[in-house]
């Protein structure tokens, strides 16, 4: 059925006319795939044109393959690879008010932010003046789209402004080539959804509801995509109405595909809108090609020496990142609250710059400090969710609200956040796990879980007898901490290392276990190692509890820990400390037949969970994608 | 009875004609015993350096192009397996878990590298995220028990476990030196060494957990280290020893080539769950 639709529809948005009439042959194909699939990976890879996005319809061949020549050529404004990602949003600015981020929905970030910008270079040919012209006129239209629709009269004002920049904007083409070839990517996306805008307005202004509000939803600015489904399923939904807008609510639930750092040009555009340096490891596992693995060790120094250099970034966000790098902070509880907070800190500081929206500029800095997180540590699926719930916080902030309003809304919505999502969600999972827990009970612990620790103190203190079993294991020896604690505060506590795991575990009575994110077919996403301790525990038929608040939910699914991961340090597998006599691989690291594998992450089946322990009670696996479902929308709407 | 085979008897130096003449036929009895024992001690020793050779023979039978291999700590049998196989042009991958917490995984992965093999170390909490790419899990053994089970390297159980889930043959490479006609009751204790707590947590740093105190004078804090882990036989996909390649369910039959049937019996006070034991208590029959 999509595929008939897409026969009919997709040719109008072909004939708008910003591309040249004698379009290649091979660009039906790409149309018809987009409305089929909007969030298929295999889009973006398609031959024509190896980095275009999806949404995009490539203008004719021969002007894009020139284009990638020049696109490699020097820029006309050359500085080291730190501040070409200020400067870049600075020539944005030179352009005029016009921000291409305002013609676009707010709560799409990955693309209206100065770094995903980056990927339209070298995609997009030249276009026309006229074209550019035609867009600009219908841009106002695209801008309805934002959040409410009474935002138009806003936006016709912008759009007034729109014309005054226009001369400048084609006088600076040629000096600011690429900037006009990301800004040219923008304004086709502009026109694409004011033609939607012309088409669905006539028809029924609720429409436009239904579509920005379920655009929050597609917000995973972790990845530095230049894939916007949210576009491309716009383009399919708003043809018919309010139908189509509920069908495209549901594609919205599909992720979008994430960077593909095995795609060579792609982890080159990539590093070049990079605030950190980072060299790529030499020696890496084939079978983890798609995801990033840097040189350790070189980052922080780097990163410390540009601390007085921080024109786009807060200070608090640098600091964060600084932290996430260096490994102060770790655990998706510690992280999301460090992140939480480094943003209020932002939104207290923040001023709108003038002729610019609040929201818009907003979050598009908080877009661009998410990427600098990303670079300094992968966001965990957790903080995803969090930036998501922040930005549709923005972007649902009333007109009416002044500017010192706005900011303290948001402030009191992100303290609330943490407060609920996070310590009072902790507060109801202790007190539901510690009626799990009896006398004489044998509880097993893997690494260090916050939330775990914090229900074997309850129980203590509740006068619970019962022992606790440590399980640890390299390289980062996280239960050695966790013990300290614990036998610190009394508790009886038995500490073993992975491999006894077998041994230990005809002693257990039960096992707790924490996680980064439990996922919507009931796998388990968590600190490598958790599904070995699950897979013994089941074949010992000792039932395995996970405890994870709510916020950590997320729809993707994943099947093994190969196609999803985050990869560590390696030295710190050839290095064991304190040991003398094990240092066996002090000189191999750097051969070729030598990898070594240090995995962050593994996926635990949900055959092995027994049950998971969050703020909205005690679930089985198999009822986490009802959570995300009836829930999910739920906090992202406070 | 054994036991008065193995430990020759000394005649006392003072005796009537009669302990002499039964001394002078103790004593080239005794030589002769003494010959025996020594010729079948040889051969074993023979045996033992031989296995890994006739074990590797049989690895082009098993190891195909492209494969990807699993195994966990040292064994030297399989470091031969192994090298057999490249030597005949099979290329292959191979994860080595370093094996916790001897580590003897690092030296294994440093080994295969010296001789030209493509490794990568991974850290033993890999091993689930990881057995679903690898085809094959290749192991050593200390001992082989008479169901079929076998004494492996700590952590091994959990590997297996692993491999059976994901459908991984898990191929257990022994010398026939080392099966045990022992059938293993609660072997994860009786058939287990405790190692030193130092390997895991440096004392420097919890001295103060390990005291004794907190009023019932237990101490809070218990540190477990098992040197070996039990794997039934279930999991074992095929044994391959110096004999060829045997089901779990076999093993038991390649005893009485070993053992003579007078020591399958065992007694009471022998049978102290000592594999050690066992290898000096028991006649090697031929």
């Amino acid at each position: 059925m999509d595929a008939r639709r897409a026969t009919t529809t997709v040719p109008r948005v072909r004939q708008v006319g910003f591309f040249t009439p004698n379009a290649p042959p091979a660009q039906p194909s790409r149309t018809h795939s987009f409305p089929l699939d909007s969030s298929s990976p295999p889009l973006s890879n398609s031959p024509v044109n190896n980095s275009l996005s999806p949404v995009m319809i490539p203008p004719s061949r021969h002007l894009s393959d020139n284009l990638v020549h020049r696109a490699t050529s020097p820029l006309p404004v050359p500085e080291p690879s730190a501040f070409r990602r200020p400067i870049r949003s600075h020539h944005v600015a030179v352009v005029g008010s016009y921000n291409p981020t305002e013609s676009l929905l707010g709560s799409s970030p990955p693309l209206a932010s100065p770094s995903s910008r980056v990927i339209g270079d070298g995609e997009f040919s030249e276009e026309s003046s006229a074209g550019w012209f035609r867009r600009s006129n219908s841009a106002k239209f695209a801008s309805s789209f934002s959040g409410a629709f009474d935002l138009t009269s806003v936006m016709s004002s912008e759009a007034g402004g729109f014309h005054q920049v226009k001369k400048p904007v084609v006088a600076q083409t040629q000096s600011t080539k690429p900037l006009k070839e990301k800004t040219t990517k923008a304004e086709r996306r502009a026109l694409q959804e004011a033609q939607r805008a012309a088409k669905a307005a006539a028809k029924d202004m609720t429409v436009s509801v239904g579509v920005s509000t379920s655009k929050p939803v597609k917000q995973q600015p972790a990845q530095k995509k230049d894939a916007p489904p949210p576009a491309s399923s716009i383009a399919v939904s708003d043809r018919k109405g309010v139908e189509r807008s509920m069908e495209k609510e549901r594609r919205k639930d599909i992720p979008a595909p994430r960077m593909q750092f095995d795609d060579k040009s792609r982890v080159e555009k990539a590093k070049k809108r990079a605030v950190v340096n980072q060299s790529e490891a030499r020696n890496r596992v084939e079978l983890f090609r798609h995801l990033p693995q840097y040189e350790h060790g070189t980052q922080l120094p780097d990163l410390e020496s540009k601390f007085f250099q921080l024109d786009p970034m807060h200070p608090a966000v640098y600091k964060v990142g600084l932290q996430y790098l260096a490994g102060d902070i770790s655990g998706g509880n510690a992280r999301c609250i460090a992140m939480l907070q480094a943003f209020q800190e932002v939104i207290k500081d923040y001023s709108t710059p003038p002729e610019k929206s609040l929201t818009r500029d907003l979050t598009a800095k908080i877009s661009s400090f998410v990427s600098f997180f990303t670079e300094c540590r992968p966001l965990s699926m957790s903080m995803g969710n969090t930036i998501r719930f922040l930005k549709s916080r923005i972007a649902k902030l009333p007109l009416t609200f002044s500017e010192s309003e706005a900011k303290a809304s948001l402030c009191a919505d992100i303290d609330r956040f943490i407060n609920e999502k996070i310590v009072l969600a902790d507060n109801v999972i202790i007190r539901h796990a510690v009626t799990k827990i009896m006398d004489g009970d044998v509880l097993l612990t893997y690494g260090s879980s916050c939330v775990v620790e914090m229900i074997l103190l309850y129980a203590h203190e509740l006068g619970k007898q019962f022992r606790v079993v440590i399980v640890d294991s390299r390289p980062k020896l996280k239960g050695q901490a966790l013990l300290r604690r614990l036998v610190g505060k009394g508790l009886s506590c038995t500490y073993t290392h992975i491999n006894a795991v077998s041994y230990i575990m005809h002693e257990v009575t039960r096992v707790f276990l924490g996680s980064s994110s439990v996922l919507s077919n009931g796998t388990v996403y968590s600190r490598v190692g958790t599904a070995c301790v699950a897979m013994v525990a089941h074949a010992f038929h000792v039932p395995v509890l996970i405890c994870c608040e709510a916020y950590k939910f997320h729809e993707r699914v994943l099947l093994d820990s190969i196609c999803s991961n985050e990869l560590g340090d390696p030295d710190a597998l050839s290095k064991v400390p304190g040991r003398m006599d094990i240092n066996y691989l002090d000189d191999l690291t750097n051969k070729d037949n030598m990898q070594l594998l240090n995995l962050m992450y593994d996926a635990t089946p949900s055959e092995y969970v027994s049950m998971i322990i969050t703020d909205y009670g005690m679930i089985p696996p198999t009822s986490v994608p009802v959570i995300v479902r009836e829930y999910g929308r739920e906090y992202l709407w406070i | 009875m054994p036991e008065s085979a193995t430990i020759p008897h000394t005649p006392s130096s003072g005796g009537d004609s009669e302990g002499k003449s039964k001394s002078a036929d103790k004593s080239s009895r005794t030589r002769r015993l003494k010959h025996d024992i020594i010729e079948a001690v040889n051969e074993l020793i023979q045996d033992i350096t031989t296995c890994h050779e006739q074990i590797a023979e049989q690895a082009i039978e098993h190891i195909h192009q492209n494969e990807v291999i699993l195994t966990l700590g040292s064994s030297k049998t399989v470091l031969e397996f192994l090298y057999a196989a490249k030597e005949k042009r099979r290329s292959f991958r191979v994860f080595v878990a370093e094996g916790a917490p001897r580590y003897q995984g690092h030296l294994l992965a440093k080994e295969l590298v010296a001789r030209g093999l493509h490794t990568t170390l991974i850290t033993d909490s890999a091993v689930f995220a990881i057995i679903s790419r690898v085809n094959m899990v290749i192991v050593g053994a200390h001992a082989v028990m008479a169901n079929g089970g076998v004494i492996a390297p700590v952590g091994l159980n959990m590997v297996a476990l692993a491999a059976q889930k994901h459908a991984v043959p898990f191929v257990v490479l022994a010398g026939s030196h080392k099966l045990c006609p022992l059938y293993p009751h609660n072997p994860e204790v009786l058939l287990n060494e405790l190692r030193s707590p130092s390997e895991l947590l440096d004392f420097g740093e919890f001295s103060d957990c390990l005291d004794f105190g907190s009023g019932t004078g237990s101490p809070l804090l218990h540190v477990v280290n098992p040197a070996f882990d039990y794997v039934p036989p279930k999991l074992v996909s095929l044994f391959i020893t110096d004999t060829g390649g045997h089901n779990p369910s076999y093993m038991y039959r390649l005893i009485a080539d070993y053992y003579s049937a007078d020591d399958l019996v065992v007694q009471g006070r022998i049978a102290s769950g000592k594999l050690s034991s066992n290898r000096f208590c028991l006649l090697y029959s031929r």
